[in-house]
């Protein structure tokens, strides 16, 4: 399946591009960020993240379709 | 104007607070996050802001709906800047009318604390020594 990553902050930085168009077997959002992880050395545990599916907040349980857009977001900084 | 907004162009303090009044308010309560020239102990010069726009949108949004159910507010709004900040300038805005303190004064405190905590903005340093870093606290 084809996934849509957006990336931000330090995983922007790690990854060297704010975003990309993966081909993955990965059922699950854990799965995808297993495989990122490795791909571009993010060195963020899961549980210090949160996911977003399509624009909104959900688990790292989240079942992926084809053409999702998944956000992977560090600890937040803003204010 | 009611609500959360994410701004590119600078805050303007004054307008927004207009924003604020209604024939019922007693009592307006504003809070301004500015950029500060130190952090953790080291120099800052700059700051520059990211966001995931369309959750940050969306989440802000929450939290201040969240405030309106919470308290007996009259206006509530907030604006979180994104991009490059020079010494001084405002980050975040947020303000509060209400018919009395207490609640303008609570109201304003929950979203500035639940906007800090959960909405996907993140900030990057610029040190005077020249390098630069994500804050992921």
């Amino acid at each position: 399946m084809r996934y849509r990553l957006l990336y931000f902050a330090a995983l922007c930085d790690a990854a060297g591009r704010a975003e990309e168009t993966v081909t993955s077997g990965a059922p699950d959002v854990l799965a995808l960020y297993i495989e990122l992880a490795a791909r571009h050395g993010f060195t963020f545990a899961p549980e210090r993240l949160r996911v977003a599916v399509n624009g909104a907040f959900t688990d790292w349980n989240h079942h992926l379709a084809d053409n999702d857009e998944v956000v992977f977001l560090p600890p937040v900084s803003g204010g | 104007m009611d609500g959360f907004s994410i701004s590119a162009a600078p805050i303007d303090a004054a307008r927004l607070q207009r924003g604020l009044e209604a024939a019922g308010v007693g009592a307006v309560v504003c809070f301004e996050g500015r950029v500060r020239d130190h952090n953790d102990g080291r120099a800052v010069h700059a700051l520059s802001y990211q966001a995931y726009v369309e959750l940050a949108q969306a989440e802000g949004q929450r939290i201040v709906d969240e405030a309106r159910s919470c308290f007996p507010v009259e206006r509530i709004v907030c604006v979180h800047r994104i991009g490059d900040l020079a010494l001084g300038e405002v980050a975040v805005w947020a303000g509060v009318s209400a018919g009395h303190r207490a609640a303008a004064f609570d109201a304003c405190r929950y979203v500035i604390d639940q906007v800090k905590a959960r909405v996907p903005i993140w900030k990057r340093e610029h040190y005077v020594e020249g390098d630069s870093e994500w804050l992921h606290p």
